[in-house]
């Protein structure tokens, strides 16, 4: 635009050009985060899945607040009438009703979600943690490294991984809640290294690595900042993936009593799989409920890891 | 002395119980200070893996590559890594065909730029991207500020390859090896980007290595020109002598499928018959021979050697285009 012509235009539009032209050199660069959390803001499955994520997590996080009563007290309303035969319903103070030890079974799913988190946050990260070290040093380095830790891999992908999960926590010495993440955790290890592997290897061939090369940068930089960061996306949307997954194994650890003996914890797994399976009879509703949360929590992350994926993806980028 | 030698270079590809395949064989040609030259061949003719060779970035594994590639007089096939390492980008530069994969798509341009020069000419962080803007501005960037923040996805192709060239000559190199700079751009960005490679070359006396299968630009920019075929030099001539009296029968094959604004209308473009994978070996004779016009018996009986002509350029040929027929 010339000077004259802005000559031309009233005060007003000028000022607002000026504001457009002001706007557009701020932009910047849009990095790679932001424009796929452009895309997802766009999808419906991901508003879903994040609206169920955010609901949870703002749960978990409130959960003391939230809660009508303590999780672990036994009301002494609930137990007066309580026998193997019945259970206490709903009632205005109790809006779920009792478990099967006279606690307030709403206040007890509140507190679950907590458990829940702890457990399938831990069990990812640490899963995600030596999967990204594995799977980039055989991406890396390649060579023996890499034929050991993808044989390693081989092995422990070909057994189902519920039942290699089982195996650990029964090799423990004594079951907690941590045989039980690191059970879960350690199962996730080969998927991660394997994936991370599979883009450091497509990234060590790339163009822009050659043209590293080409300007002598260091080897080691050319692996944490070229081909590293180029590769994380898979891993990313895996680790969300997993999420739901390390819910679902860390559940069906506590549903078999392999998960923390401690009776005051409450566990999803554990309520759906002892009080919920012994109880059916009496009151279904001690197992619909753990299960329910089970399920729309990790339909939550699966739904929110799906649309990563897809907002992540290179090949979906204008 | 030259600037760049290189002597008797081949390369061999040779995978475990497969038959070797000679990608390069016995290639030499020099490079003067500040000279412009070409390696003019189809695809598969040897011009990208010569260039890869010289910068020592072939794979380690799988082939073997011999003879000398003398930098200054000093041999950069026996350098070790690390010494190579830091010549690439200080000394040498490169320049790659696709702009768009040759830059990490994850950060920004500014910061790629300034990663040279704190990698090769020890600046920190601040001043290099300082001196980032000021090539970017030089590369005929505009804006180049906010050009700095960008990434690679959001600039134009042209910006990319102008941006890729700042790279390249961050650190002032005395050789800048361009392969095929110019093929995946449209023709009006490839006119401007071949302009400011003629331009920073004059400007700063870097010598550079064209690797191109385009004639035109040959013409616009070259010195002195190889032509290659199935990995060895065929023809090597000054730019004026090649485009009027080319002397091998590929070479004038080449220059004949060029397409003319003077030809009639409706007329078939010339081409040469067959294609790079009828190549027989060198060793039993002329690798161009199943394809070339102008064959004859001593053509398949081993191959012609590389012969001195009148005009100063090399010759390998048993029975050239006679000199006095012009390409029309």
């Amino acid at each position: 635009m010339s000077e004259r012509s802005i000559g031309l235009l009233g005060e007003r539009k000028k000022a607002r050009l000026e504001e457009l032209a002001r706007a557009s050199a701020d932009k910047g660069g849009v990095s790679l985060v932001r424009d796929a959390a452009r895309r997802l803001r766009r999808n419906p499955v991901a508003i879903v899945g994040a609206i169920i994520v955010g609901l949870f997590v703002l749960v978990a996080a409130f959960a003391p607040l939230i809660a009508p009563h303590d999780p672990v007290q036994r009301f002494d309303e609930l137990t007066r009438n309580l026998t193997v035969d019945n259970i206490p319903g709903a009632s205005s103070e109790f809006p779920l009703g009792s478990d099967p030890l006279g606690r307030d079974f709403l206040s007890r799913l509140i507190y679950g979600s907590r458990q829940t988190l702890f457990v399938g946050v831990l069990a990812t990260l640490i899963g995600l943690a030596f999967g990204v070290v594995f799977g980039a040093l055989a991406g890396a380095f390649g060579g023996w490294i890499d034929v050991i830790l993808m044989r390693l891999t081989d092995v422990m992908l070909a057994l189902p991984s519920l039942l290699l999960a089982i195996t650990l926590v029964a090799m423990a010495s004594k079951s907690s809640q941590w045989t039980v993440i690191f059970a879960v955790a350690i199962v996730n290890v080969p998927i991660f290294a394997r994936l991370l592997r599979g883009s450091m290897l497509a990234q060590r061939e790339s163009d822009h690595v050659l043209a590293a090369r080409a300007l002598g940068v260091k080897e080691r930089n050319i692996v944490l900042r070229h081909m590293l960061p180029n590769s994380l996306t898979a891993v990313i949307v895996q680790a969300t993936l997993t999420f739901a997954v390390a819910i679902l194994d860390a559940a069906a650890l506590s549903f078999l009593g392999l998960g923390d003996p401690d009776i005051n914890r409450a566990e999803w797994g554990l309520m759906l799989g002892v009080d919920g399976q012994r109880y059916f009879e009496v009151r279904p509703e001690l197992a619909y409920y753990p299960a329910l949360a089970i399920i729309v929590v990790a339909l939550g992350f699966t739904l929110l890891g799906e649309a990563m994926r897809e907002a992540i993806d290179p090949k979906n980028r204008r | 002395m030259s600037l760049l030698d290189v002597r008797d270079l081949s390369v061999v590809f040779q995978r475990r119980g497969e038959r070797p395949f000679t990608a390069v064989d016995k290639v030499s040609f020099t490079v003067e200070p500040g000279q412009t030259v070409g390696l003019v061949g189809e695809s598969g003719c040897g011009k990208s893996v010569t260039s890869l060779a010289i910068m020592g970035l072939l794979p380690r594994r799988g082939n073997k590559v011999t003879g000398e590639v003398l930098f200054d007089g000093a041999d950069l096939l026996k350098l070790r890594p690390d010494d190579m390492r830091d010549r690439r980008g200080r000394d040498i530069g490169m320049i790659f065909q696709d702009p768009l994969s040759s830059l990490n798509p994850v950060i920004p341009i500014g910061i790629q730029v300034a990663e040279v020069l704190e990698r090769h000419r020890g600046m920190d962080h601040k001043a290099a991207l300082k001196e980032a803007k000021e090539l970017l501005d030089a590369v005929g960037i505009p804006d180049p500020m906010r050009r700095l923040k960008e990434y690679p996805h959001q600039i134009s192709g042209g910006m990319r390859q102008r941006a890729l060239i700042a790279i390249a000559l961050a650190c002032k190199p005395r050789l800048l090896i361009a392969d095929e700079p110019t093929t995946a751009l449209d023709v009006t960005i490839q006119a401007q980007i071949l302009t400011l490679l003629k331009q920073l070359v004059d400007e700063t006396g870097t010598a550079l290595i064209m690797i191109t299968h385009d004639l035109g630009v040959v013409a616009g920019l070259c010195d002195t020109v190889n032509v290659l075929y199935g990995g060895k030099v065929v023809e090597r001539a000054r730019r004026h002598e090649l485009f009027g009296h080319a002397r091998h029968p590929y070479t004038h094959g080449l220059l004949n499928s060029v397409p003319r604004l003077d030809s009639p209308r409706g007329e078939r473009l010339h081409a040469i018959p067959g294609s790079v994978a009828d190549n027989i070996p060198w060793a039993e004779g002329c690798a161009f021979a199943p394809r070339c016009p102008n064959v004859v018996d001593a053509c398949l009986e081993g191959p012609p050697p590389l012969e001195p002509t009148a005009t100063g350029g090399d010759l390998r040929c048993n029975n050239p285009v006679s000199e006095e027929v012009a390409v029309p």
